[in-house]
């Protein structure tokens, strides 16, 4: 049943991006809540159900953007699959693992942003979209990606209780 | 019969002592000792009345300061009562003008059906500039729809769910809106970008562009009503080595602290794209 907390979780995640991260925006840069929770989930050692997690945001991220749902889906399955082969090389060093996840989560989830818009059609350059979307990003994203592995570390221990606690 | 004058004498020598001192006194001569005495008790009264206060606020001081800090606590809690009060109350005013500026455009503008909405939310990813509102296909609102405020064009509906929908800002790199310039006379293609800002492209060179030039849709293409202001051109960008020249416009509306939105909900958008040869 706890299991079952990705569904408000994310909805909540997507809500607080939508209606407050991206009115904060440093040039045109947000910190991307969704990413963060989701690399965070992915990096839990005990967590079983990262793909679901992906499957579930890219669903919201549908719901939310005009972004490309399938833009979203390839991201995120991405994100879950680097998250987890990290996890596995290092995962004596959580933090650093967050970090190298969220930075080429990042850029890798922006690229293929870039690629479906400019496959859309619109005009935007390479140079651009890294100066003023995607270095703010990363930042912010730096910034949010403590607390938010913090908290979904204890999140991870509440839903999948260790057996010694059970 | 001696012992009596003794003691008459006694009485009358004391009586006379006293009734002495009291004429001295009445008559001002003893003010001299009076003051000394009076200096000398004030002075006692006032040296034991101060250690008594200052014991007694020793002793009573903890319960004034316990008594003080609920007081102040209480002070502070009715202030952020109050500080949340005018919060509450000066974002009502400002709903409420932002709110009266909208019904003062319907009514100057009587043409058009307008639906009120709220801005409650923006597009997740920074790529793209959309806002989500709170009225949707329930109120009559859809796909395609022009979205204005009182001071000018700001996009259209893009997505529609019954209570919400999505609207595509002027700004969006994808946005292509059909302007015309109205000193120059001339219809040229407004864009937008990834960093917000609105360009002028494909403006031949014999075109002239000048800075605070006035822009208005010219409903063109069916996408927009025609005569809604979209902006100014802000600065030109001509080489003659180009092709075209290029300007940079600033539109009228400030898109980062949009709040409350109108719906045209009476334009009913044209998709003239089966016209369009395909090359």
């Amino acid at each position: 049943m706890r299991k079952l907390v990705v569904f408000p979780l994310l909805m909540l995640v997507f809500i607080i991006q939508s209606a407050v991260a991206s009115r904060m925006s440093l040039l045109s840069g947000a910190v991307d809540l969704p990413l963060l929770f989701l690399v965070a989930w992915a990096l839990q050692e005990r967590v079983e159900m990262a793909w679901t997690w992906a499957l579930v945001a890219a669903l919201y991220a549908a719901f939310f953007s005009a972004l490309s749902p399938l833009a979203y889906l390839a991201g995120y399955l991405l994100l879950v699959g680097l998250a987890r082969y990290i996890q596995r090389q290092v995962w004596q060093l959580p933090i650093l693992a967050m970090f190298t996840v969220s930075f080429i989560g990042t850029l890798l989830m922006h690229l293929i942003a870039f690629a479906a818009l400019r496959f859309y059609g619109s005009p935007m350059t390479l140079e651009d979209t890294l100066a003023l979307i995607t270095l703010p990003t990363l930042f912010l994203n730096f910034l949010a990606a403590i607390p938010v592995h913090s908290l979904m570390r204890d999140l991870a221990v509440w839903v999948f209780p260790s057996e010694e606690f059970v | 019969m001696k012992d009596l004058f003794s003691r008459s004498g006694q009485a009358v020598v004391l009586f006379l002592v006293v009734a002495g001192i009291i004429a001295l006194a009445l008559g001002g001569y003893l003010n001299f000792v009076s003051t000394g005495v009076n200096t000398a008790l004030v002075s006692i009264q006032s040296w034991i009345s101060v250690r008594f206060v200052t014991v007694q606020d020793f002793i009573t001081a903890p319960r004034d300061a316990v008594s003080l800090r609920q007081e102040n606590t209480a002070l502070r809690e009715e202030i952020s009562r109050l500080q949340g009060q005018i919060l509450q109350y000066q974002r009502q005013a400002a709903e409420t003008q932002a709110l009266a500026a909208l019904v003062n455009f319907s009514r100057t503008n009587p043409e058009n059906v307008y639906a009120a909405a709220s801005v409650i939310g923006r597009d997740p990813s920074p790529f793209l500039h959309y806002i989500i509102i709170d009225r949707g296909s329930a109120d009559g609102i859809r796909r395609g729809m022009p979205v204005i405020t009182d001071q000018g064009l700001v996009g259209r509906v893009d997505a529609v769910i019954s209570n919400a929908a999505r609207v595509q800002l002027i700004t969006d790199p994808a946005s292509a809106v059909n302007v015309r310039l109205e000193k120059a006379e001339r219809d040229v293609i407004l864009v937008g970008s990834i960093s917000g800002d609105l360009t002028l492209e494909l403006v031949a060179q014999d075109v002239t562009l000048e800075v605070g030039d006035i822009m208005l849709t010219s409903g063109l293409g069916g996408g927009y009503p025609p005569d809604l202001i979209v902006g100014q051109i802000l600065n030109v960008r001509k080489r003659d080595s180009d092709i075209f020249q290029q300007a940079t416009v600033q539109p009228v509306v400030d898109f980062t602290t949009l709040k409350i939105v109108l719906v045209v909900t009476d334009f009913r958008p044209v998709n003239i794209s089966p016209l369009i040869p395909i090359p």
